[in-house]
């Protein structure tokens, strides 16, 4: 089969090595070291006499015998088969693929943060309680929040963290409630942390406009209710025009508004989740505030109450008084602690270099020409796809590939891995779950419009393919280091571990 | 603004494309009550040589263990970092690249990450780990409700000498689950057979002990082990320190079902507490109730061997409410971390520096005991943390020490009221025999 | 496509009288919708089933879904061979799958079931 035409625009990006790697266990040889460490200098003493025998192991793990250059070569060999932001595009809806500033490398991997130990005293640790003291306000300003939390290492923890919280606050109202409602729109983890936290979980349609439909969901709100959980601007890319009758709903039962802030790089300067209405919301600072996506993780979920829920936060609190700056472990209505010390704090400090390097203007700017961005992408391929929601959208919207599917029976999966051939990380797909074969498309501010041009080209060439050449699409990716994977065969005989 | 390349005609062009006349038409369905009318109130943004300067002001107010001596463990750990380790793994590729999805595209992290759960299953002598979670206090808190999942029971017993974070966020984690928490006490700083025998009934689903635990004793893993089975409960093991593996029986060898722990001493910065790297490994018998991504081995259509998540009907974003955990982004870059830190020690590296741990503080142990009015507290072997009855208030100390630039062991009165004269202390293989003999000297000098 | 001597439940599970016994199983329209099957949960043989409450689960790449007892009572066999090879369930969904035989507490249950032209309509109109 033939390569693939490259389109005009940049430069393809550098195909991914196809050398296999061995796995590491395979490289080496008995009795190659690679690591340097001192002898001990305390007088020799038999093992015995310190940990009796019968608590040692008996075989020593099974770990690999290499050399230090064995290892440099290993991954370096694997990181040259993995695609990056620094790489390319990832135009992945919900994830916020955003720049990830060096800058903000160097700060994190000072030690003068990195080298500190949780349980230091206070007095020095003055500059990292300053910094998340200071990130706190400024989150509590972004959002219209009045208090934030860091504990939660991720968007999922955070939404874990404020359920408890709410749990703990009508328990204290003397009000039984055991249910939580979601859009049908909503990420996967709204309900699973809704029954994490102990809650029922009942799922509101969405109306033809893409918002939640207001009359079902009055119809739902019973005094059962604890919250909603909405994402706004919505996973469909939608602001929810309702907004305002939605919290007016929620809050005539005494129930509370949660806002899942996976968007809110649509909403930087523009408006505020406290403004809205919300009670309580998570940031996901590993979306719109650049951290690191590491492969996976880690993450920052902060999470950012309004007063009324301010005593139920994790302990500590960092508090101020004057110059000082203090953990406050004295709350007595706390839920507790949901992770052991304060927080992903090395990606605190990233979140707080990039607001310093942003300031207000900046992050404006930065939602402005998200959505710009989005709805520019959304002109130019609304007519080679489906469009479920015909509206303006904000920074992301979604297609569908059913046309393609209907007429020419290739699926949206099949043509997210021809873009692979392009060289460039597909959208999201099949999520939200309300559109069939969908495609979400988040560009973000930092990438440049001839970027979002070359990408539009691939996309609409393979709408073409689906048409002229289908069996292309089907077989792809075809230029990747391997072609497509039998996900069907890992998961009927799980193999998670190597064996000699 | 660098991070943001739209040109003003640029700008242009896309408004044209869409169709409407300015960037604020894009915000029109914001209703006007709640579109801000002026900026955010915000320092101002500070061009890249102020904030470093900034930033370079910030941590200079802090002491770090890089001028202080640290002889303080209880959760988070000083060890030695090999090169490799940053230079590996926070190359770009790794850092900036998303949760590998697109298989195809991510077969370095997917490898990494399948070599990361081989090397886990190793140390541990578990049949199989996952690919991360937060840190070993969240772990635990989702292995209680896995084993009370798998044993339709509502009860875990918790020794009090498990990390006292670990059992508080433990205690927030089954509050709206139908699972109640029991303290076991110990004696002599372990978990006793008879406390464990006494407390157990048909309804405990786990018992959770830590190993080393927090008072850095050993406990007898295989006797509680068989005592929690006869009553048809599950043995959890709590791991503070993965490198003791190097040196001491894993808990797969002593009967336990699940091991949680914390991977941050396996090359993780101490980072003020975070990230850290959740650790959770299982037998085989258990895996489909394991919370977390799972990396699996198959093949491509040309017959290659390649690696894909697995097993994600499990996960939030197919099963949603009735998925195993809600964790989605885990501690991947942690866990690539921890890899690559053990690839480079290796089999013998991994022995090595956990002997010079368990010697070294076996060197502190012995000197401190022979000190008047100091006392170790406990009798049981240890590996690198042990606990000292103090003659002075450890607190004060502390304070002493600190102008010595020495970062004192841990208080215990913050967690254990009645062990409020003790003081744990932790060597690691980054403490030489010169720093001991100081701190030793001073404590000498305090009676 | 729709054995005759078969019942059929609303969650896709079909019930075969076998003397005093009834096998179950799944229909081909629910494997159909599941796609690959990966992995199948059986009760244990002596255990209950309850009508229409779970039993069990089935699992594809990309869905679990739970199996419903068309039929209460004592689990007295199951598909040993399902089990190890769940892809059977994608092949032979009304013949080699089966996945339990139970000793009915109530055949009446079986009545509440559908017939092969009913579960045909039902199924036709969810394709819609």
């Amino acid at each position: 089969m033939s390569a693939p035409a490259r389109t005009s625009g940049p430069a393809a990006a550098t195909p991914l090595s196809k050398r296999p790697v061995p796995i590491i266990f395979e490289r080496g040889a008995s009795g190659r070291v690679g690591y340097s460490l001192p002898p001990s200098d305390v007088p020799a003493v038999p093992l015995d006499a310190i940990i009796p025998a019968a608590h040692r192991r008996a075989r020593p793990a099974a770990l690999p015998e290499v050399s230090e250059l064995d290892v440099v070569r290993h991954y370096t060999a694997l990181s040259r088969r993995n695609y990056s932001i620094d790489e390319g595009f990832y135009p992945l809806g919900s994830c916020t693929m955003k720049y990830n500033p060096k800058i903000n490398e160097d700060a994190a991997r000072q030690p003068g943060f990195a080298r500190l130990h949780p349980y230091q005293p206070e007095e020095l640790v003055q500059g990292a309680l300053q910094l998340l003291w200071e990130l706190e306000h400024d989150l509590a300003e972004i959002s219209g929040m009045d208090r934030v939390t860091f504990q939660p290492a991720a968007g999922a923890h955070g939404e874990m963290t404020a359920l408890l919280m709410l749990g703990k606050y009508f328990e204290e109202r003397g009000e039984r409630r055991t249910t939580v409602v979601v859009p049908d729109s909503a990420h996967g983890t709204n309900p699973a942390s809704a029954a994490i936290a102990g809650y029922q979980v009942v799922e509101v349609k969405s109306d033809r406009r893409g918002n939640i439909d207001l009359e079902m969901l009055k119809a739902a709100l019973t005094p059962q209710v604890a919250a909603l959980m909405l994402t706004n601007p919505n996973t469909l890319g939608l602001f929810e025009e309702q907004i305002l009758e939605v919290a007016r709903a929620v809050h005539n039962v005494g129930a509370q508004l949660y806002l899942d802030g996976a968007n809110f790089n649509a909403i930087l300067g523009i408006t505020r989740p406290g403004d809205q209405g919300f009670d309580v919301m998570h940031f996901n600072l590993h979306k719109t505030f650049t951290t690191p996506h590491g492969g996976g993780g880690p993450g920052a979920g902060a999470v950012g109450v309004r007063a009324h829920l301010v005593p139920y936060l994790p302990v500590p609190t960092i508090e101020r008084e004057g110059q000082r700056f203090t953990f406050d472990d004295d709350r007595p209505k706390t839920i507790g602690k949901i992770r052991a010390f304060y927080g992903n704090f090395g990606n605190l400090v990233r979140a707080y270099t990039y607001i310093r390097t942003m300031g207000a203007v900046g992050l404006r700017e930065a939602s402005e020409t998200a959505v710009l961005n989005a709805n520019y992408m959304l002109s130019r391929l609304r007519d080679h796809f489906d469009l479920p929601y015909d509206r303006i959208c904000k920074h992301e919207f979604v297609l569908s590939g059913r046309r393609q599917r209907d007429r020419h029976h290739v699926t949206t999966k099949d043509m997210a891995k021809r873009l692979l051939d392009y060289g460039f990380h597909s959208p999201t797909i099949y999520f939200p779950l309300i559109v069939e074969e969908a495609i979400m498309i988040e560009p973000t501010e930092t990438e440049s419009v001839q970027t979002l041009d070359a990408f539009i080209e691939a996309m609409i060439a393979i709408a073409r393919e689906a048409e002229t050449d289908p069996e292309i699409v089907r077989q792809a990716p075809h230029e990747t280091p391997v072609t497509r994977l039998d996900d069907v065969a890992a998961a009927r005989k799980p193999v998670l571990r190597w064996r000699p | 603004m660098k991070y943001i390349p739209v040109t003003p005609a640029e700008r242009e062009r896309m408004l044209r494309s869409i169709g409407v006349g300015s960037v604020d038409d894009l915000f029109r369905d914001i209703p006007a009550e709640v579109r801000l009318r002026g900026p955010l109130d915000l320092p101002a943004a500070m061009p890249d040589p102020d904030l470093l300067a900034h930033l370079r002001k910030l941590a200079d107010r802090n002491a770090d263990c890089d001028r202080l001596t640290c002889f303080l463990g209880a959760g988070a750990y000083d060890h030695f970092v090999p090169s490799t380790v940053p230079h590996l793994a926070l190359k770009p590729e790794f850092l900036t690249a998303y949760t590998p999805y697109q298989a195809e595209l991510m077969q370095g992290e997917l490898q990494a990450i399948f070599e990361y759960q081989t090397l886990m299953c190793e140390l541990t002598a578990m049949d199989v780990a996952n690919a991360s979670m937060y840190d070993g206090a969240s772990a635990t808190g989702e292995a209680a409700s896995m084993a009370a999942d798998l044993t339709k029971r509502a009860q875990v017993l918790v020794s009090t000498a498990v990390h006292p974070e670990y059992r508080r966020v433990l205690r927030t984690f089954t509050s709206h689950l139908r699972v109640s928490v029991e303290d076991l006490p110990t004696r002599d700083g372990v978990t006793t057979p008879q406390a464990v025998r006494e407390a157990l009934t048909d309804d405990t689903a786990a018992l959770i002990i830590q190993s080393p635990n927090f008072f850095g004793c050993l406990e007898e893993g295989e006797a509680l082990a068989a005592l929690a089975h006869a009553r048809g409960a599950l043995l959890v093991v709590v791991i503070a320190d993965p490198i003791c593996l190097g040196l001491i029986q894993p808990p797969g060898e002593a009967g336990a079902d699940i091991v949680t722990g914390e991977g941050q001493p396996l090359g993780n910065a101490l980072n003020f507490g975070g990230p850290y790297l959740g650790m959770i490994a299982t037998r085989e018998a258990f895996i489909r109730r394991l919370p977390g991504r799972l990396v699996g081995r198959t093949v491509d259509t040309e017959g290659r061997p390649g690696y894909v998540l697995t097993l994600q009907t499990r996960e939030q974003h197919i099963r949603r409410a009735r998925a195993t955990s809600n964790i989605c982004t885990n501690e991947s870059l942690n866990a690539l971390i921890a890899a690559v830190y053990l690839s480079t020690l290796g089999r013998q590296g991994i022995q090595d520096v956990a002997e010079l741990n368990a010697r070294k503080a076996h060197y502190a142990r012995q000197r401190i005991a022979a000190l008047p009015g100091y006392r170790i507290a406990f009798p049981a072997p240890t590996f690198h943390e042990f606990v000292v009855r103090c003659p002075v208030d450890p607190e004060e100390i502390n304070r002493r020490l600190l102008a010595h630039r020495i970062l004192g062991g841990l208080p215990l009165g913050r967690f254990y009221p009645e062990l409020r004269d003790c003081w744990l202390l932790c060597v690691t293989e980054s403490r030489t025999r010169e720093e001991i003999d100081q701190l030793v000297g001073y404590l000498e000098a305090m009676q | 496509m729709y054995p005759k001597e078969l019942r059929y439940s609303k969650e896709h599970e079909w019930a075969k009288v076998e003397g005093t016994r009834v096998r179950i199983g799944i229909t081909k329209f629910a494997a159909d919708r599941l796609s690959d099957v990966v992995y199948v949960e059986l009760p244990t043989v002596g255990s209950e089933v309850t009508f229409m409450q779970t039993f069990g689960v089935v699992e594809s790449v990309k869905a679990v879904s739970d199996l419903y007892a068309p039929v209460s009572g004592k689990v007295v066999e199951i598909n040993a061979a399902v089990v190890e090879k769940p892809e059977i369930i994608n092949t032979d969904p009304h013949g080699a799958a089966w996945m339990l035989v139970v000793d009915p507490k109530d055949p009446g249950e079986l009545r509440q079931l559908m017939d092969a032209d009913a579960y045909m309509a039902l199924i036709g109109e969810q394709r819609s």
